[in-house]
């Protein structure tokens, strides 16, 4: 199936993949040695889901993201030296130093903003998809959640909405088996999250969140489903976070150790999402190794450079801390 | 008969702002519980359906949270939403959307995205409806950076800062009270907005200066006529807008009267009043010749008997018996 798959699409999911996991890796040092203060939540071990994903999305096509969205931001287009100035909460960051980590922004794009409370912006693509569908616009909404999101009853109330007015939007729940130090099977009377939509009248698919093709394909399929005015849909991603709820490890007790089963931890790295397609693309002869070894050196420079230009920029001016609170 | 002299009731003003903001601007809706329902706002939602259609006039089920979040992340994506609370008190479900995401979404991104929003919130209180169909949280939203509070008081003010509430480029929290809605007043056709921030003086008098908003400026009116056979001047500043409310007209009031009462219609503690009060003192303290004093709720919630609303709820004779003591104290 993936010999179909045009070295464009599959050097674009490999350069996104490549591109979030270098951002997300080359942020631990500056947070163990408190350069970064601002709560990081990476996206390491999940960069498939929004890679995949952002190749059948267009600009008018538009996403809310949640506290982990590095992986989304850049998906959708954002700008990699706007989110790593932001990281470092300087005025050349994306929102000018007030939002830090968790408040990426990139509206041209169609990346309308991320927020850390759980849930909290799952209503508002749906709001975005009510104005695509009063609009008559050919486009999608998306919302990016976690599996702690499905305790939360705004997402029962907004499925029951969108699918009652036929709303265009993508629910896309990454399910990495934890929220925050809580294991799924612990919060949840039923661990198969996808379950919870059709019963709302939302079409719903359970997704190898790890595998870039079998997201690209959910991504493609839901895209079109809302577009062709079916009403919205649910994708489970079944997936899992290399590094800790915030920071490098899972350090919410105050402590560098992380908490999840050592034997968890490796059988989910042997399915590495970047690992996997490399080796996928070797053995079928997709791509070449040079070609691979090319865009992970590139990528790498880029990075390099945006942390270079957001340590050289000024932090936001104090005298100017009441900006932007209103318009007008 | 001439837009000069044309009348209308305060509901009805507040649906004429919607006719005709929504007539202008497609990207203005409205969304809430009951928009086709009398029995829910009133007729300040008449005719809006028909004209405008079940996708610009939403009918929404009881689902707060969602709901108003809708409004948010439209707003974001560029609409100009209404969304319509037909009970205040409902709407302490959707407090993430209101204050987490909207009141926060542009600091946040730096001022690169602003959310034109509207959170109606009708007041309907009274006729025993007891503690949860009762409450006033006009203090509760005006504490929250990057929400405005708008509050009319009469007909013209209604749609006036109706209309402004939905052509402002932020959030803004409107609320009023049912006991308004048969006011009747002289209300322009054409469309016209009243000014966020703009206090009005409704009466001109050298005695007190008495601030209220809302319904609390219709009864200060009522009292200060009644004050003024005593040969007792009220001026009386009704704020229209509770944040960023008008401190200039307060305080050249204060600076003209030497004194002050602060009227609220909701509780004591932490509250409007207080605010304006201790505002009051902080500026203009040289200028006052007694200490301010407020009418206020007491600090517990709304009771169900008839006799209990009685000693609940401020009226005249309240504002009448304080303003006669204030003006009375000596230096």
């Amino acid at each position: 199936m993936t010999l179909s798959y045009s070295p464009d699409l599959l050097r674009k999911l490999f350069s996104m993949m490549c591109l979030i996991r270098f951002v997300e890796e080359s942020f631990v040092e500056p947070i163990n040695n408190r350069e970064v203060l601002c709560p990081c939540h990476l996206y390491s071990g999940q960069e498939a889901i929004a890679a995949g994903l952002g190749v059948s999305l267009r600009s008018e096509d538009l996403a809310f993201g949640t506290h982990r969205s590095h992986g989304h931001y850049l998906a959708k287009g954002g700008n990699i030296d706007a989110m790593v100035a932001e990281i470092y909460c300087r005025e050349t960051g994306c929102s000018k130093g007030r939002g830090g980590s968790m408040h990426l922004v990139a509206p041209r794009e169609g990346f309308l903003g991320a927020a850390p409370i759980v849930g909290g912006t799952i209503s508002l693509a749906l709001g975005a998809a009510y104005a695509i569908s009063v609009r008559r616009q050919k486009a999608v909404a998306l919302s990016f959640f976690g599996d702690g999101a499905t305790g939360e009853g705004v997402l029962f109330e907004t499925m029951n909405f969108a699918a009652l007015k036929k709303l265009p939007l993508i629910l896309c729940c990454e399910n990495n088996l934890y929220s925050t130090h809580m294991a799924i099977r612990e919060m949840r009377h039923k661990p198969d999250i996808h379950d919870i939509a059709p019963p709302q009248g939302v079409a719903s698919r359970q997704v190898d969140g790890n595998d870039v093709f079998a997201c690209y394909e959910a991504g493609k399929w839901a895209v079109e489903h809302c577009k062709a005015g079916y009403g919205p849909v649910f994708l489970e991603f079944m997936t899992y976070r290399q590094r800790g709820h915030v920071g490098p490890d899972d350090n919410i007790q105050g402590t560098r150790t992380d908490i999840r089963p050592a034997e968890e931890i490796e059988s989910w790295r042997k399915r590495d999402p970047l690992a996997v397609f490399e080796a996928h693309v070797l053995q079928n002869n997709l791509l070449s190794s040079a070609e691979i070894q090319q865009i992970k050196t590139e990528t790498q420079k880029r990075v390099v450079e945006a942390h270079h230009k957001a340590r050289s920029a000024p932090f936001p001016d104090g005298k100017e801390v009441s900006n932007f609170v209103f318009t007008n | 008969m001439s837009s000069q002299t044309r009348t209308l009731s305060f509901s009805l003003a507040i649906n004429e702002a919607i006719h005709q903001t929504m007539a202008q601007d497609p990207s203005v809706v409205l969304i809430g519980q009951g928009v086709k329902s009398p029995w829910y706002v009133g007729n300040t939602a008449a005719g809006l359906l028909e004209r405008f259609g079940a996708e610009r006039v939403v009918d929404t089920p009881v689902s707060e949270n969602a709901m108003t979040g809708l409004t948010v992340g439209a707003a974001i994506a560029g609409m100009r939403p209404i969304a319509v609370h037909p009970r205040m008190d409902f709407m302490l479900y959707a407090f993430d959307p209101i204050i987490n995401e909207a009141a926060n979404w542009r600091y946040m991104s730096g001022g690169a995205m602003s959310v034109p929003v509207v959170f109606w919130g009708i007041i309907n209180r009274g006729g025993e409806q007891a503690a949860q169909h009762s409450q006033a949280f006009h203090s509760l939203f005006a504490h929250i950076p990057g929400l405005k509070v708008v509050a009319p008081a009469t007909p013209y003010d209604a749609k006036g800062l109706m209309v402004a509430a939905i052509q402002d480029n932020d959030p803004v929290v409107f609320i009023d009270e049912r006991w308004l809605y048969s006011q009747v007043d002289i209300v322009p056709e054409s469309l016209y907005s009243v000014p966020i921030g703009k206090a009005a003086v409704r009466r001109e008098g050298g005695d007190l200066t008495v601030v209220a908003s809302s319904y609390m400026s219709l009864l200060a009116y009522q009292a200060a006529e009644k004050l003024a056979e005593n040969n007792i001047q009220i001026e009386l500043v009704d704020l229209r807008t509770i944040k960023p409310w008008d401190k200039e007209t307060v305080f050249s009031s204060v600076r003209k009267t030497g004194r002050l009462l602060v009227l609220d219609g909701s509780w004591n503690t932490c509250g409007l009043a207080g605010e304006i009060i201790s505002s009051v003192t902080e500026n203009e303290f040289t200028a006052l010749r007694s200490a301010p004093a407020r009418i206020t709720l007491p600090d517990c919630p709304a009771p169900a008997a008839r006799t209990l609303e009685k000693a609940y709820y401020p009226d005249t004779d309240t504002i009448i018996t304080v303003a006669r003591d204030l003006v009375k104290k000596p230096k």
